[in-house]
């Protein structure tokens, strides 16, 4: 029997979170100079398309499936293009459809793989990024979506059901959202592509500023409102977890923009729009795997700190030399590390996920677990993405020519301008069409070739 | 004939354009035009990064007099752009050889 409250509440997260990826679309394309928008957008919508068919086939096995050793990996054959999954598989008792479950994990994966296209801003080859985005998502997420999302099941009599991967049973780390198996995974899988393919022509000298910022704010807004979904959606139910989950994330991401905000005041004289945008992503990010864990004012504590740290952060691209172009590092790796990390010192047993941490007298047993989940997620993504990237650069060549770089990555790739601002179109012509007729002259002091005669 | 031109602050034109009527002007090209003197640009700052943005937003103003009003018209767009600070702009004078009113093909003085 389907618990109908559960089921649509599940359903409407998904499409929120799935409105997240246009929605980080605008937030990256509004950064990005006027000629590389479009391709910026198009990494986003990419992802979209490909990781969607990805999961179908067999992305959710690979996530789901019964645990085939080790914890490691989901039996890619149990749920192969969702064999099974059609006929109604929740309880007597009431339950969530196993679909429900699986459109909610598909707009997960699909974010995971857009949020690192922001490293590697104007200069990929958007070929190559499809097929980095296929392998990624099978090599790398699918598994680690396993190693955190997937619990382990026992029915009534104790007797195990379904066995799921090693942080989320094994070690125990808590990880409510994503803060590891999507934040840390994709800020260290930016830190690795933004390596392999090394800086933009003029990085560092030349003005790279965002060309449209009022697309920046839509952007962030519509990722604050699909993260929603996301976090509170993640209580797989109607239920307190949901709304506990869902002010935790309404006053950490606040309280993140105040600390980007304050950052920026002291430190640069210009509380910016920019920074209230990048506060509200940082925020989001930090408070993803702690938002069931947390008091209302743990989250406080742990958002405004998140903005002051990312805000800190984006700093580091410039000190050591790697052209992180969106910042992808500073905002969704260093974020998520503190957001899992937090839990181990904020962490209180009043809040639903019930365990106290080092700030509430639970010592340290919590932190070591977000430790080791959170520096192996990011460990293994990192040289997992760096080895992708070398071997798609080797093969099929990641990056564009130099040429098509400067002139713009919009007009070569993708042979179309974001924007058309010119009166007479640029000057452009339907090619194929006759050339226009000269316009019938009126009788006046010049002959019809145009000679004056007065 | 000469064409004056005039660079000023776009928040000027108002100014400007009336008082040009007032003189008896009847028509103006206006393009918005970027550029700097002695007032430089400024600074903007984006997650941290200082940018020195060098051109300044200005209008460009052009229009063809009779040489008689020329000085006159470069007196009257100058009083009326000056804000007395710096960055209010340049107004100079060219000759012109011929003007064609493009609907008629009216010539010169008939066609200003």
């Amino acid at each position: 029997m389907v618990n109908t409250g559960d089921t649509a509440w599940v359903l409407t997260s998904a499409a929120l979170v799935l409105l997240m990826t246009p929605g980080l679309a605008l937030f990256y394309g509004g950064m990005v100079r006027s000629k590389s928008v479009l391709n910026m957008m198009m990494m986003s919508f990419g992802a979209l398309a490909l990781v969607s068919v990805l999961w179908v086939l067999y992305g959710y096995s690979l996530a789901f499936g019964d645990d085939i050793g080790g914890g490691l990996l989901g039996d890619p054959t149990e749920f192969l293009g969702l064999a099974g999954l059609m006929e109604d598989t929740t309880s007597a008792a009431g339950g969530l459809p196993a679909m429900a479950f699986v459109a909610f994990q598909c707009v997960f994966a699909i974010i995971t793989v857009a949020l690192i296209s922001g490293a590697i801003a104007d200069r990929a080859k958007f070929g190559t990024w499809l097929v980095f985005v296929g392998i990624w998502a099978s090599v790398v997420y699918f598994p680690i979506a396993h190693w955190v999302f997937d619990f382990t099941l026992t029915d009534d009599d104790g007797t195990v059901t379904h066995v799921g991967g090693w942080i989320a049973n094994n070690l125990a780390a808590l990880d409510f959202a994503g803060g590891t198996a999507v934040h840390i995974n994709a800020g260290a899988a930016g830190l690795a592509l933004a390596l392999v393919l090394g800086k933009r022509q003029g990085f560092g000298t030349e003005a790279m500023r965002p060309h449209n910022l009022p697309l920046v704010m839509i952007g962030a807004g519509l990722l604050w409102f699909g993260w929603f979904g996301f976090n509170a959606g993640s209580a797989l139910g109607a239920n307190n977890t949901a709304s506990v989950v869902f002010v935790n994330t309404i006053v950490a991401t606040s309280a993140a923009v105040l600390g980007w905000l304050l950052t920026e005041k002291l430190r640069d004289g210009h509380a910016t729009s920019l920074g209230a945008a990048s506060g509200v992503v940082a925020g989001l990010v930090a408070i993803t795997p702690a938002c069931n864990a947390l008091s209302p004012i743990g989250s406080i504590a742990v958002g405004a700190i998140a903005g002051v740290l990312c805000a800190l952060a984006v700093g580091l691209k410039y000190t050591f030399g790697y052209d992180d172009s969106l910042d992808v590092v500073a905002v969704h790796l260093v974020g998520g590390l503190w957001g899992t990390l937090a839990i181990g010192f904020f962490a209180t047993a009043s809040a639903p996920a019930g365990v106290d941490a080092v700030f509430y007298g639970g010592g340290v047993d919590q932190l070591w677990r977000q430790c080791v989940g959170a520096f192996a997620v990011l460990g293994v993504s990192f040289v997992a993405t760096y080895l992708i990237g070398l071997l798609l650069e080797k093969t099929i060549g990641f990056r564009i020519d130099e040429e098509d770089e400067i002139a713009g990555i919009d007009a070569v790739v993708h042979a179309e301008s974001g924007y058309d601002l010119h009166a007479t179109g640029a000057g452009s012509r339907l090619m194929g069409s006759p050339p226009p007729v000269a316009a019938t002259r009126a009788s006046d002091t010049r002959t019809s070739e145009g000679k004056v005669t007065a | 004939m000469r064409l004056v031109t005039a660079v000023i602050k776009p928040h000027k034109w108002d100014d400007v354009r009336q008082a040009l009527e007032s003189f008896g002007i009847t028509g103006m090209t206006v393009t918005e035009a970027s550029g700097y003197g002695r007032q430089k640009g400024h600074t903007e700052v984006y997650r941290g990064a200082e940018y020195d943005v060098a051109l300044v937003p200005k209008l460009r103003v052009e229009l063809v007099v009779e040489d008689a009003d020329a000085t006159d018209v470069v007196g009257v767009i100058s009083m009326a752009a000056a804000t007395g600070t710096i960055g209010d702009g340049k107004v100079w004078v060219v000759p012109v050889d011929t003007v064609v009113r493009v609907r008629t093909g009216e010539v010169d003085q008939a066609a200003l």
